[in-house]
């Protein structure tokens, strides 16, 4: 059953293509006229601006993370470039036409009677956003849904209300570096009582050689309300190495409902870890309502290096976090990825079902926080950690951190480490599946739980990309 | 069917299979008989292409083919289903997902289009009612926490939807009680025809009483060491294997 190491380096990654397109960039580097570039490129107030130094300055004092158990050489920051746009886009009804083509060839058409029923998109191509569909219909119930910059032209009360609300500007290194830098993102606000009538979704596309991806997103939910919000990524195939440092904010009022779902396939470089996208992300909700619910769902395919935990602030009573993740790790890729759940509301309930899978040389880490504070009677966790690992080079860790300070409290952990049996595999075969299909259908069963949880349409992408990543991680 | 010549097997330099002789043809059933150890399960897995075994001298033809040069998923969509003593839990795999996976490998296989979803759904409905298979148990992980009977039926149903030319039993009827082995014995009667065979392993002599083989070879240290017809089976359930190694 051994295969070529040619195989593997052929692993397909279907959205490794290139667009040309015309762009404004920024000359490489950082300092505080890069930053105040960026701010008044896009026309920003000056309290915005302030806020982005501020930040600046704060990032300068603090160190990059080395506690992850990731292992790359260090970031020159001097050598990124902050940002880049497509030329041209006036309005957002002007976008380029190589543009369009690229959303199609990545499966998602931007133009409106051409979208998939139920599903309108964000598209972030580098460091703007260049199209955001179905706005129009969304506003007539009251929903906001539309660029960051856009937001903070339009709707300057409710930024200056949440950004910084919930992960604040120095929260950790790649958090204060992406409030002095970002460039776009999406903005959302579901008013009291409504339940968004379709799926949201953000389209992120790093483009540009040598630029770095600083986007935010923020979703308000109002009292009563609910929204599901999708979000998926791609990159060119280069050799050398681009960050991607985003920050997400999710803000759940009085019995509303987020879900918050992740397709990660940023380009993951090759078997000898050469290329690959740097993926340092903050997503953090905050449950403030009473019997407010926020579930995130991931499923990470991509990226070199992912280091990312999103995680959930239980303050209102009875309120709910969840975090449903599958990291897969092939080639040379290494994922430091889990969550943290804080019980500060009585009543307070949280879950985590956490599935990694490692092949070849990848490495996979689950770190996961539960603190349950003095208050919270009556916190429940389960958290639920399984990894499954493919040969013999690859690795699979845990680091669970428990931190309960209320006796009325429980806190469940289970963990499991299973190598897929040459007996399965055979069995499988034996009934004529290849050694491949063999393997994306374990894989596939052992992320159901989780796969699950997706909404249709991306849960059919979802198991075509685990699948595809399983493609030639045979050894 | 399939012809096997001085067949030699080896595992970590321990030979297992030592010049094995065995011929089967289009409709008939063979009964594999021989003491533990003897290299009876080595036999069925060899057949079917297990990567832990060594094939170091001799041949295996199927109808006209190098067994040894096809892998274990061509010899399966060839025609060679092995039913496993214990069939393997797949932990999220549905019972239905997976057999469509099978089917459709082994339809692209032969050169015909895969069945869509209706006609796989179809074909799975009155397969799953002729074994007697409940249709809620499709929709559950495959083999996963079914009962030993369960699991046996589920291996059945595999049979009726794959359609194999050659169907290895590897103990099939261990475990079950006596209605269990009349309901399974009367499940591989109606698979029966004139175009398939099987090779059956087994102890006990319920099975063959029900479903009763053309002819029974004994095997020991890893050769067969006598062909007969029904009645050796019988001889060997009265008197066991002690006096073979005396022939």
């Amino acid at each position: 059953m051994k295969r070529d190491a040619k195989e593997f380096i052929n692993q397909p990654y279907k959205e490794g293509f290139e667009t040309v397109v015309e762009t404004e960039e920024f000359p490489i580097g950082l300092d505080e006229n890069i930053i105040k570039r960026i701010s008044s490129t896009k026309n920003e107030p000056h309290w915005l601006l302030e806020m982005r130094l501020k930040a600046y300055n704060k990032w300068l004092a603090m160190d990059e993370p080395s506690w992850a158990n990731l292992s790359y050489p260090k970031i020159d920051y001097q050598k990124i470039r902050y940002y880049s746009a497509p030329k041209n886009i006036s309005s957002l009804d002007e976008v380029d036409a190589e543009i369009l083509k690229t959303y199609e060839r990545l499966g998602i058409p931007l133009e409106e009677q051409k979208v998939l029923a139920g599903m309108a998109v964000d598209a972030v191509f580098d460091s703007v956003s260049v199209k955001t569909t179905f706005s129009k219909t969304l506003e007539d119930l009251g929903i906001i849904f539309c660029s960051f910059s856009e937001a903070v032209k339009r709707h300057p009360e409710l930024i200056k209300k949440y950004l910084f609300s919930v992960v604040a500007m120095g929260d950790n290194y790649f958090a204060a570096l992406n409030a002095a830098v970002f460039s776009d993102g999406t903005f959302v606000y579901i008013p009291s009582g409504v339940r968004c009538p379709m799926e949201l979704s953000s389209y992120f596309r790093i483009n540009a050689m040598n630029t770095g991806q600083f986007e935010r997103t923020l979703i308000i939910a109002d009292d009563d309300s609910f929204v599901s919000y999708n979000e998926g990524c791609s990159a060119p195939m280069r050799d050398e190495n681009q960050l991607h440092a985003a920050v997400v904010e999710l803000v759940a009022h009085k019995s509303a409902r987020i879900n918050y779902a992740t397709l990660q396939n940023w380009y993951p470089g090759d078997a000898k870890g050469v290329g690959g996208i740097y993926n340092f992300v903050t997503k953090r909700g905050k449950c403030a309502g009473e019997g407010s619910h926020i579930s995130w769902t991931q499923v990470e395919t991509g990226s070199a290096i992912t280091w990312k935990y999103p995680s959930c602030i239980l303050l209102g009573d009875n309120s709910s976090g969840e975090f449903y993740s599958v990291a897969i790790t092939s080639l040379a890729q290494q994922a430091d990825t889990g969550t943290k759940m804080f019980h500060i509301g009585r009543n307070t309930k949280s879950t985590i079902i956490s599935k990694g899978i490692s092949a070849m040389s990848g490495s996979n880490s689950y770190r996961g926080e539960v603190r349950v504070a003095k208050n919270a009677d009556n916190a429940h966790n389960y958290t639920s950690c399984d990894s499954l690992l493919l040969g013999d080079e690859c690795s699979a860790h845990t680091f669970p951190y428990i931190n309960v300070k209320n006796s009325n409290s429980t806190v469940e952990h289970e963990a499991s480490a299973t190598k897929i049996a040459q007996e399965q595999l055979f069995y499988l075969m034996q009934r004529g599946l290849s050694e491949e299909q063999s393997i994306a259908l374990i894989v596939n069963g052992f992320c159901s739980d989780v796969l699950e949880r997706l909404p249709m349409e991306f849960a059919v992408e979802a198991r075509e990309l685990l699948a595809l990543t399983m493609e030639g991680a045979v050894g | 069917m399939i012809g096997i010549k001085d067949l030699e097997v080896t595992v970590e330099e321990k030979v297992l299979l030592n010049g094995l002789n065995l011929d089967i043809k289009a409709g008939e059933v063979h009964a594999l008989m021989g003491p533990n150890g003897a290299g009876k399960s080595t036999l069925a897995k060899v057949i079917a292409g297990h990567p832990s075994f060594k094939v170091t001298s001799g041949t295996m033809k199927f109808d006209g083919k190098d067994l040894l040069e096809l892998k274990v998923h061509d010899r399966a969509c060839e025609g060679i289903f092995l039913s496993f003593q214990h069939p393997l839990e797949i932990e999220g795999v549905k019972t239905n997902t997976f057999l469509k996976t099978a089917l459709n490998a082994k339809r692209i296989y032969n050169k015909q289009e895969p069945l869509s979803a209706v006609e796989f759904v179809k074909n799975l409905k009155s397969s799953a009612d002729a074994v007697g298979i409940e249709h809620e148990m499709l929709n559950r992980a495959l083999n996963s926490g079914f009962s030993g009977g369960e699991k046996k039926k589920n291996e059945i149903l595999q049979m009726v939807m794959l359609k194999p030319k050659l169907i290895i039993l590897d103990e099939i009827d261990s475990g079950l009680d006596i209605d269990a082995l009349k309901d399974l014995s009367e499940q591989l009667q109606k698979l029966r025809t004139k175009e398939n065979s099987f090779l059956i392993i087994s102890h006990y002599k319920d099975l063959f009483e029900h479903f009763r083989p053309d002819f029974v070879h004994i095997i020991k240290n890893g050769t067969i060491v006598k062909d007969g017809s029904y009645e050796l089976a019988q001889s060997v359930f009265e008197e066991g294997f002690s006096d073979d190694s005396k022939d």
